[in-house]
């Protein structure tokens, strides 16, 4: 079990080496580098290749690649152009924001999927599994962002409960944080509720046709206790591992909700640095978004190898 | 011009009756949006960037202007129907192109070398891992904005997925029996792919194709609603819908109009991909 597991944590560092590869070659493909976008229409040649020569863009693509890798190493993002800053830090003030937002929503979205999911797959077809199936298909069909709009427009514009903006940075009491707080976790939440109680549902449903659940049934075990003693064990692995591909959707929905909030987290940073081609800040914010989600990924499959029995012994 | 052997085909695969209601709904709406999408540009009741009535922003449903108007005074309707060539257009030609591609590469990796499929298989993992919105922003900032980039970088975000999609299915069915007997009878490496597994793993293409659709579909009005999508002039519904956020607090038809034709194009797949991945369940 122990060599399964270093072989996914080996192979999840070489993911992460060719992501990185991926992010730079992508992101630097449009002809017309940093220096020429930072002086604008006016450069003359001779500041141009000073700049130039300054960032280090006159050396050839291999090598900056490299520099850059081994920056990343070092924990060295480069500066941010659009400030003069270090892109370090600038993240560093932006991040915690985000994965209090990311955290919270899964807080929320976890159990109240799992619970939707089991209650659905113990009664198919009954009245709350249709309600469930029919909500969760509307809510994973919905773009985040009009989540998001709407629930701005009922909950701040119309009623008044809520701020439609969240300055999370000038929050200091608990129950602040609670007003700044709810509308982006509810808006995240929700698109990702749908698509995680779903699959719950489906994985759950599969299972719950086996023999050895009518066995417990019909040895009078309750429905529920048959659903989360017996079934629920055997398929906490692809749960694990849908919920963190559910996290797919969760960081997409974290780019819309914080845009939408005005939030300061890390994608609104990161879609402010794709429209002002920032470049440095850009491949950093893509970096740790991927790497994040690989981590993840990388629990997941941990997790699934720890709670299946057959692994263990071997 | 075989008349007799005709409609024998289409009546085999697609049983439209047996779907439940809901899907053949799903089914109407799809079809009337692909409609609109393809004739949009010729049904549009004015010119989609003529100002119709520039003292009446984001106003009301009219007789004149059916859906309103927009912030600037256009016809919201006819903004739709010529946005709907991008929102319905684009997701159906680039999940096509992925699926085409994905199909391409699962077919070729494993005709060729063991090592050039495990490394395949790897790349397209990893890219299939990635957070999708995430790689989109940055190949937009990579590659700019104009729609052919869009399609191609669309594509190339889903053909990993595709592709799993199919090696899976076609794992699946290249376990069964009819498979072996194809091979014990001395049929080729060839006529297995193309005769045996892929008339078995279409099913399941479309569904794949149908999530793809909805996928990309959300992704691409994303990003115009972050102004990283299609650009204007072109709108795409996404593009109507943030360029309207004036109107929300007034309830304007400018936002709901392009968001409620948002909602029913992707609820219509939703339900649609439904309907056939069951009836491959059952079969």
């Amino acid at each position: 079990m122990i060599r399964l597991i270093l072989k996914r944590l080996v192979l999840g560092v070489l993911t992460l080496w060719l992501v990185a590869t991926l992010v730079f070659l992508v992101s630097g493909a449009l002809p017309g580098d940093a220096a020429a976008s930072l002086l604008g229409q006016d450069a003359t040649p001779a500041t141009l290749a000073a700049l130039r020569a300054q960032m280090g863009l006159d050396q050839p693509e291999f090598i900056r690649y490299w520099t850059w890798l081994g920056g990343i190493l070092h924990g060295n993002f480069g500066i941010s152009l659009a400030n003069g800053q270090p892109v370090a830090q600038v993240i560093a003030t932006r991040l915690p924001n985000s994965l209090m937002l990311a955290g919270l929503s899964a807080l929320v979205a976890i159990p109240v999927s799992l619970v939707l999911g089991i209650a659905s797959a113990m009664k198919p077809n009954s009245v709350f599994d249709r309600l469930t199936t029919l909500l969760s298909i509307i809510a994973l069909s919905t773009p985040s962002f009009l989540i998001a709009t709407l629930f701005v427009l009922v909950l701040s514009v119309w009623t008044g409960w809520f701020p439609a903006l969240s300055s999370v940075d000038r929050v200091h009491s608990l129950g602040g944080l609670f007003q700044v707080m709810t509308l982006p976790v509810l808006a995240l939440s929700l698109s990702v509720i749908g698509q995680m109680a779903r699959m719950t549902r489906a994985i759950l449903l599969q299972q719950m046709n086996e023999p050895y659940v009518e066995t417990a049934v019909l040895k009078g075990s309750s429905g529920l206790r048959a659903a989360v003693l017996h079934a629920l064990p055997n398929v906490a692995g692809p749960i694990v591992n849908a919920s963190a591909l559910s996290l797919n959707a969760l960081i997409s929905g974290v780019v819309f909700v914080e845009v939408i909030f005005a939030y300061p987290g890390l994608t609104k940073l990161m879609v402010d640095s794709v429209s002002n081609r920032d470049l440095p800040l850009m491949q950093a914010c893509a970096l740790i978004f991927c790497a994040g989600f690989l981590i993840l990924v990388l629990i997941a499959d941990i997790i699934a190898i720890l709670t299946n029995p057959k692994l263990r012994t071997a | 011009m075989d008349s007799t052997a005709v409609p024998a085909r289409p009546t085999r695969r697609l049983r439209l009756p047996r779907w439940p209601v809901l899907s053949l709904i799903g089914a109407v709406v799809f079809l009337f949006w692909a409609i609109i999408a393809i004739f949009g540009d010729w049904l549009a009741p004015h010119d989609p960037g003529a100002f119709i009535d520039s003292w009446n922003v984001l106003g009301p449903m009219t007789h004149q202007t059916w859906l309103g108007t927009d912030y600037l005074g256009r016809d919201v309707l006819s903004r739709i129907m010529t946005g709907a060539k991008y929102t319905v257009g684009l997701p159906f030609v680039t999940a096509g192109l992925a699926l085409f591609f994905g199909l391409l590469l699962g077919v070729g990796a494993t005709l060729l070398s063991e090592p050039l499929d495990t490394a395949l298989s790897w790349l397209m993992d990893t890219v299939n891992s990635l957070p999708s919105t995430i790689f989109a922003l940055v190949a937009v900032a990579g590659f700019g904005t104009s729609i052919p980039v869009l399609i191609i970088v669309i594509t190339a975000l889903y053909i990993p997925s595709a592709y799993r999609n199919v090696r899976a299915a076609a794992l699946n069915v290249s376990r069964m029996e009819y498979i072996d007997a194809a091979r014990v009878r001395g049929e080729g490496h060839l006529h297995v792919i193309f005769r045996e597994i892929l008339p078995n793993i279409v099913p399941n293409m479309l569904t794949h194709f149908g999530i793809m659709f909805i996928y990309i579909a959300l992704l691409l009005s994303g990003l115009s609603f972050l102004g990283l999508g299609v650009q204007p002039p072109e709108a795409d519904w996404g593009a109507l819908i943030s360029e309207n956020m004036v109107g929300l607090s007034y309830g304007a038809p400018a936002i709901f109009a392009p968001a409620l034709s948002l909602l029913s194009l992707t609820i219509a797949m939703t339900l649609m991909v439904d309907a056939v991945s069951h009836q491959n369940r059952e079969r």
